[in-house]
């Protein structure tokens, strides 16, 4: 289903949980790469409260919704356990978010939200995510038209 | 021992825990709205690459389920946004913040962070929010992954005196 083909309701519903996420990274400082970078340099523990205080609230709301073994009312899409498959790019992907996580103290749901709170800087770190996906897209672009010359040499 | 407690508290939470704990619990609940309604884990880097299908013809940024999903996912983001502007505006005080991180960090940082979301298939909401909540096995290696990089780099710059 394409976007023009879902409702008002759909919108609505995006808007108003893309809302309570940003006030929520507001509220949690998270939008402020210097807490960030506290919790990493062992200063201040409260980003756990953050993650997990997120995590219990998402668990259990997926979980009871699988368990009624419906459907989403705006989309039809069933609530099952979508999992995302391991390979090594999970962890490889891991050690270059990691290092500029670390670097930078902002990830990119806290760096839209930082924005919000008026950390106009920011938009240098969002330019660069933006640079970083499309060099990664340009790489497996590259990779796969090599693979693809590779076979067909065969 | 009941002198010790809070002492260690305040000196691993300096500035409380009830705004964190508040926060995430707004963080998961937002994520859960959009979930109960459409089905959808939301993540915030996909964004990225749905955004990019705008303007590069590149294969990867066209997929279907990406090219479907970049209108709402503009919106989300705008939302985000919009979100932490209306905290700011209440419960912040009205008072707009600025970093004083240096922007070499930010510039550099990002570019990693928009590298390692794509190659490693989330970021800190997908894989730590989302992924965690759904006990995924691949979320949990991805986030220890990214967590102990992070300390170690940070703490690094940190030793070599970068700051802020």
């Amino acid at each position: 289903m394409s976007d023009g083909e879902r409702g008002l309701g759909f919108l609505l519903t995006i808007i108003v949980g893309g809302l309570i996420f940003g006030f929520g990274l507001g509220l949690s400082n998270m939008a402020r790469p210097e807490v960030v970078l506290d919790f990493l340099q062992f200063d201040d523990f409260g980003l756990v409260f953050v993650m997990g205080g997120a995590a219990v609230v998402t668990g259990t709301v997926f979980a009871l919704a699988e368990a009624t073994g419906r459907r989403a009312p705006l989309t039809g899409i069933d609530y099952g356990r979508r999992l995302k498959s391991f390979d090594k790019n999970v962890v490889t992907g891991g050690v270059i978010f990691g290092a500029g996580w670390g670097i930078s103290g902002i990830c990119p749901g806290a760096a839209y939200a930082s924005l919000g709170v008026g950390n106009y800087p920011i938009l240098v770190a969002i330019g660069g995510m933006f640079l970083g996906a499309y060099l990664q897209g340009l790489w497996r672009a590259r990779r796969t038209e090599s693979a693809t010359r590779g076979t067909s040499a065969d | 021992m009941s002198g010790l407690t809070p002492l260690l508290v305040d000196s691993l939470f300096p500035n409380g825990v009830a705004h964190y704990a508040l926060g995430g619990l707004l963080i998961g609940l937002g994520t859960a709205i959009i979930y109960l309604g459409t089905g959808i884990i939301a993540g915030a880097s996909t964004f990225l690459e749905t955004t990019l299908s705008y303007v590069s013809d590149l294969p990867r940024f066209n997929k279907a389920k990406y090219v479907a999903s970049r209108n709402w996912r503009v919106v989300f983001t705008l939302s985000i946004v919009a979100g932490a502007a209306i905290y700011t505006l209440t419960l912040g005080g009205g008072e707009w913040w600025v970093s004083e991180v240096q922007p070499w960090r930010f510039a550099v940082g990002g570019v990693l962070v928009g590298i390692g979301t794509r190659v490693g298939k989330g970021c800190t909401s997908g894989h730590g929010v989302c992924g965690v909540g759904s006990r995924s096995r691949t979320s949990f290696v991805n986030v220890a992954t990214f967590m102990l990089v992070a300390i170690g780099v940070a703490q690094l710059l940190q030793a070599l005196g970068v700051s802020p």
